[in-house]
């Protein structure tokens, strides 16, 4: 019951900031809308499939769940800044209140963000299938894998720093080392080595394999975007439980 | 009968000692104001009584609670208004209000119910649904004690509660805390010693984490051999009249 006050009430502030509105569904859609049109600014005989639907549909997918960080992050920054959590650790909620209710939100505005970006995508020539169903499926150890980034960054650094880390720098760098706008084979090297040990281009490959009917693809690049989740994940909840015992909220 | 205990309450952050051995007793429904310069160790001292901190030392009981061993059941009965306004800034007033009475266990029914019970006590009524970050700070501060009280709490610190406030909000939120004095058991910090003369019935003076004396506004000027109670509070904190 605690959990799902908390949970709603953080969807509330989250969905009542026109910013974090615009970014969480507007931002995707607009990125998808662009690269549709420079695709088709390319003529067919240079044979260029770089900006086809196929391809950035699910990255576009991907890249929305990212600000998922900058939200969660902001919002725990925000409220232990301004005391708001510090009442909340003075009341009878339990530590699995405050976890789940931050990530609850997250969870099902990935889902929408999702299911949004892909309808988006079908206008544009990405069949809506069963598959696609999967592809949200997908995107959403994703979803906590950034959740859990934010939570982790919020328990400890001020909105500034949040801002800063999870907004402008993770998003780049989840961004161009997923693989979403540029495939890795073009730059090759170190950019590729790199990329392939971090999860945000599995990220995309396993929901790019989901929607595209590839099954036995998914699973080998989901399972290292699972290891990420879970050490983040796990890695955040011990920090903000952490918090909660220190002396210092 | 005493609400709250404290004995040999103390808390260590390093070297630094920033709450003393303080002892103490306060009654149930009684108003007790803690005072003392900053850094004296008040705010410290009802963050370990509220459960925020662990003490490093010593305990203290509320209404036959230890802080050290059932933290939970003393967060059940006790709130606390913070030094800052703590509200959820994107929330309307009546959603602020019913989201704390929820968290203190009230249905969706009676969480509203009390919702606008505590906006009609705290002169909300007309901001019910306005969102409290555009909120005047001297009603976003009424909104953060009407939060802390939905609870119905038996015991309610409040840390400055009329920080930042002009006088004419102040006086008004002086009028609502002198409402709950005999039916709340509260612990109020202050710097102002008109607030404190106006609301507390007893005052505990704190210098340098140590509680150094305890007693009505008038029993501390005795004491200090003042005339008055502000130089009785500079003199029994340690300052130069």
């Amino acid at each position: 019951m605690k959990t799902i006050l908390f949970a709603g009430r953080n969807t509330k502030e989250i969905l009542r900031d026109p910013i974090s509105f615009f970014f969480g569904l507007g931002f995707p859609l607009i990125l998808l809308l662009l690269f549709n049109i420079i695709n088709s600014a390319i003529p067919a005989e240079a044979q260029n499939t770089m900006f086809e639907i196929e391809s950035i549909g699910p990255g576009v997918a991907v890249f929305g769940t990212i600000f998922l960080a900058l939200f969660s992050g902001m919002l725990i920054s925000k409220d232990r800044t301004t005391s708001f959590l510090m009442r909340l650790f003075a009341s009878p909620m339990q530590s699995f209140d405050f976890i789940f209710g931050y990530t609850l939100p997250m969870i099902v505005m990935a889902a929408v963000q999702a299911l949004f970006t892909f309808i988006v995508a079908a206008v544009l020539g990405l069949p809506l299938t069963i598959n696609t169903a999967l592809a949200i499926l997908v995107l959403l150890p994703i979803a906590i894998l950034f959740t859990g980034i934010g939570l982790l960054c919020g328990s400890i650094l001020n909105e500034k720093a949040v801002g800063g880390i999870c907004g402008a720098l993770l998003t780049n760098v989840a961004a161009w080392l997923s693989g979403a706008w540029i495939p890795l084979d073009l730059i090759g090297g170190a950019f590729k080595k790199t990329a392939e040990v971090l999860p945000f281009y599995h990220a995309v490959q396993a929901t790019k394999a989901a929607v595209l009917g590839n099954f036995s693809g998914i699973m080998p690049h989901l399972s290292i975007v699972l290891i990420y989740t879970v050490v983040f994940y796990m890695l955040a909840v011990i920090v903000f439980r952490g918090k909660m015992k220190s002396d210092k909220v | 009968m005493s609400a709250i205990t404290v004995s040999h309450l103390t808390k260590k952050f390093g070297d630094l000692t920033a709450v003393d051995d303080v002892s103490l007793a306060i009654e149930e429904g009684e108003l007790f104001a803690l005072l003392g310069m900053n850094g004296a160790g008040k705010t410290t001292t009802i963050k370990m009584l509220s459960c925020l901190i662990f003490p490093t030392q010593g305990d203290a009981v509320l209404l036959g609670d230890s802080i050290r061993k059932d933290p939970i059941a003393i967060k059940q009965k006790s709130n606390v208004s913070p030094q800052e306004t703590a509200v959820a800034p994107n929330l309307s007033v009546l959603e602020n209000l019913s989201l704390m009475a929820g968290i203190y266990g009230q249905d969706k029914d009676s969480a509203q119910s009390s919702a606008r019970d505590m906006s009609s006590r705290f002169g909300l009524n007309g901001v019910l649904n306005k969102s409290a970050k555009k909120l005047s700070g001297g009603m976003q501060r009424r909104l953060s004690i009407a939060m802390a009280l939905i609870s119905d709490p038996e015991i309610l610190f409040l840390d400055e509660p009329t920080l930042g406030l002009d006088v004419l909000a102040r006086r008004e939120l002086w009028s609502s805390i002198k409402q709950l004095k005999g039916k709340v058991t509260i612990i109020l910090t202050t710097h102002y010693l008109e607030e404190v003369e106006a609301l507390s019935d007893r005052v505990g003076i704190m210098n340098n984490g140590k509680l150094v004396a305890v007693g009505t506004t008038a029993e501390l000027v005795t004491q200090a051999g003042t005339e008055n109670f502000e130089d009785a509070f500079v003199s029994l904190s340690g300052g130069e009249l």
